[in-house]
């Protein structure tokens, strides 16, 4: 036996450390699974939802810039802009070639749109009935340095280019219902036959080729009367030098006109895109925070009963010789560690539905940072919300009324 | 210390003046604050000294609870001073008076509330819970608690798996484990049929001759003869006190 008298000196109770207090945050959550789980659902459904937003955009995001590096970052386009009077203007015949003598300029390639020439699957069909495609002129290395290749068929060469063959962008091949290139296969194109000789895999870059029904400048200057002025102008430069050229381009390209010029880089147009996506992804983090909320005061609600069915409890403890302190922190601790535990399953859901989705679409499985730690953070910060009062409650609840409660 | 200790009236002259006071009521009073207002206790004074085993009697009503609460420390009386190992409760903060309870007293109830999910050595661990041991520590003292209430070897056990004399005889290895200067009772014997509420009575008395300071708190009278000292209340006064006459 201790000995019978004391100092009030030494009546000092001691903290519990972090092991006896997980021990006693824990009792609740393994004494009652099934309402403990339910209850963190509520957590894991609202974490899981941000987590696999902000995973899913990241990874698409980062999707797309692989696919714009793969692409390429360094090609420009030159386009024609409109005149003084609010008409197109012209690029010069010789634009290209100006273009290709720029230091650092590897390729240039180029189309003459013939704005008057319209392409149908048959002579049967309107007029008005365009598909909006386009017809234009090309030079014969198009795809490549435009970061597509020939889906099917061939490409114009030096030998076909003066003959009436023509090859379809992705869009426009869809749209005149043809997914194959076999000997024959004929459109209607500026009131005369033209035999397809090959279709383009989708342009990402340059999205207006894939509307594009595609001839040689020869073909179009011999049946069109084509004035063979280049309307778009596509050059790859060395990586080094993109902003170089880019600030002499209007310049080269039409050096009486340079303000009818207009110059750009797609990969930028792509990025600007990946990011305006980005932004949509708010409504669902809202609807994520909603969901949060939801299961917020779902765990405040099980805490508040579990404070009320456990008042016997909490007086034991107090006759033990638990102070205030002591029920406090641990029912806070149970609080944080039922939404804890809600977090994780969320966590692990959002990245697992982010896992899935990305690798079924090619991109790399990104979860940033933001949204597992936001995930975790939100989840205690949740629990330590909800289980404030709660605690509180069962911290002011007098040991006697405790104990003899029924 | 001794100059603290009086020897009062009202029945409560010490047993064993030579001992220490454990616990002492001096002209206590408790009124609870209802509608009407409730005085539970009128004016108590006695002592409780080391190493005795004292009943306190009373019919339902009769303030025994009452005393029950302020001997634990788990409230304060409305008038006149309670010492706790010579400390006046009074003066303690809440924090304090916590801390009292971990290093001084042992509790053990007619509903033993004992934690279903936990074995019992973890149950009697947890009465070292609130006075900074450390799990080893706790658990090896338990096992003594445990060996000391004839339980050594059902440490693993649910309490589920026990019978009722022994879930109650965990409940008394946890009042038992840190050693305290006053164990206190609520009819322990109330939830047991007669033959475990003997043995229980037996349990007790061994700890008794060992030393151990308890009061156990009853209605039965036949529970209380069982004491070597009674305390009879009744209507929130101590009517009779065995103090000083020899055995009841």
């Amino acid at each position: 036996m201790t000995p019978a008298t004391a100092s009030a000196a030494a009546l000092s109770p001691p903290r519990l450390g972090p092991r006896d207090l997980g021990r006693l945050a824990s009792v609740g959550v393994r004494t009652r699974k099934l309402r403990a789980g339910l209850s963190a659902l509520g957590i894991a459904i609202g974490v899981a939802a941000i987590v696999a937003v902000l995973g899913l955009s990241s990874s698409s995001q980062a999707g797309l810039l692989a696919e714009i590096n793969r692409l390429g970052t360094n090609l420009l386009t030159v386009s024609n802009g409109q005149n003084f009077f609010g008409q197109t203007a012209e690029l010069p015949k010789a634009s290209p070639g100006m273009i290709g003598r720029i230091g650092g300029v590897t390729n240039v390639q180029y189309v003459g749109a013939l704005s008057n020439v319209n392409a149908y699957k048959s002579p049967f069909i309107p007029a008005a009935d365009t598909n909006a495609l386009s017809v234009d002129a090309t030079s014969l290395g198009l795809p490549w340095d435009v970061g597509t290749n020939v889906a099917k068929g061939v490409f114009l060469n030096a030998a076909t280019q003066g003959e009436p063959l023509c090859v379809l962008g992705a869009a426009a091949a869809q749209r005149l219902g043809i997914d194959r290139v076999f000997q024959g296969e004929r459109i209607w194109l500026g009131g005369m036959w033209f035999y397809v000789v090959g279709i383009l895999n989708q342009a990402v870059l340059t999205p207006e080729i894939d509307t594009s029904v595609l001839i040689g400048f020869p073909v179009a200057e011999h049946y069109f009367n084509f004035d063979g002025h280049p309307s778009e102008i596509y050059l790859r430069t060395e990586t080094s030098q993109v902003n170089a050229v880019y600030n002499v381009l209007a310049n080269t390209a039409n050096p009486e006109s340079p303000n009818e010029v207009n110059v750009s880089q797609p990969s930028d147009a792509l990025v600007a895109e990946a990011d305006a996506k980005a932004a949509l992804n708010s409504l669902f983090l809202g609807l994520g925070a909603v969901s949060l909320l939801v299961g917020a005061v779902g765990v405040a609600n099980i805490m508040v009963i579990s404070v009320l069915e456990r008042r016997q409890e909490i007086g034991l403890r107090r006759a033990l010789g638990a102070t205030k302190g002591n029920i406090r922190a641990q029912f806070m601790s149970e609080a944080v560690l039922l939404s804890l535990l809600g977090g994780a399953a969320g966590v692990l859901a959002g990245a697992a539905s982010t896992a899935v989705y990305a690798s079924t679409k090619g991109w790399d499985v990104v979860v940033p940072p933001l949204a597992w730690g936001g995930g975790f953070g939100a989840a205690i910060l949740i629990g330590a919300v909800a289980g404030l009062m709660p605690a509180l409650r069962a911290a002011r609840m007098s040991p006697t009324e405790a104990l003899w409660s029924i | 210390m001794r100059a603290q200790l009086k020897e009062l009236g009202n029945g409560g002259a010490s047993a064993n003046g030579s001992t220490l006071a454990v616990v002492e009521l001096e002209e206590v009073t408790k009124t609870y604050d209802s509608e009407p207002p409730v005085r539970a206790l009128r004016g108590v004074s006695f002592s409780v000294h080391e190493g005795e085993l004292v009943g306190i009697v009373g019919p339902s009503g009769s303030g025994k609870t009452t005393i029950l609460h302020l001997m634990g420390t788990l409230d304060r009386p409305s008038s006149g001073t309670v010492r706790l190992t010579g400390l006046d409760i009074s003066r303690l903060s809440d924090r304090e008076l916590s801390a009292l309870r971990a290093q001084k007293l042992g509790f053990v109830f007619q509903q033993f509330f004992l934690s279903e999910h936990q074995t019992v050595i973890d149950n009697v661990a947890d009465g070292l819970l609130y006075a900074g041991a450390p799990l080893g520590h706790r658990r090896s003292a338990a096992a003594g608690a445990l060996a000391r209430v004839g339980l050594a070897g059902r440490l693993s056990a649910l309490p589920t798996k026990l019978s009722g004399g022994q879930r109650q005889r965990v409940a008394i290895a946890r009042a038992l484990v840190g050693s305290p200067a006053l164990v206190l009772a609520d009819e322990p014997t109330g939830n047991l049929d007669s033959v475990a509420g003997a043995s229980v009575l037996d349990l007790f008395a061994e700890l008794n001759a060992e030393g151990a300071t308890i009061v156990v708190i009853t209605h039965d009278q036949a529970v209380a003869a069982r004491m070597s000292r009674v305390i009879s209340v009744r209507d929130g006064l101590v009517v009779r006190d065995t103090a000083g006459e020899g055995h009841p």
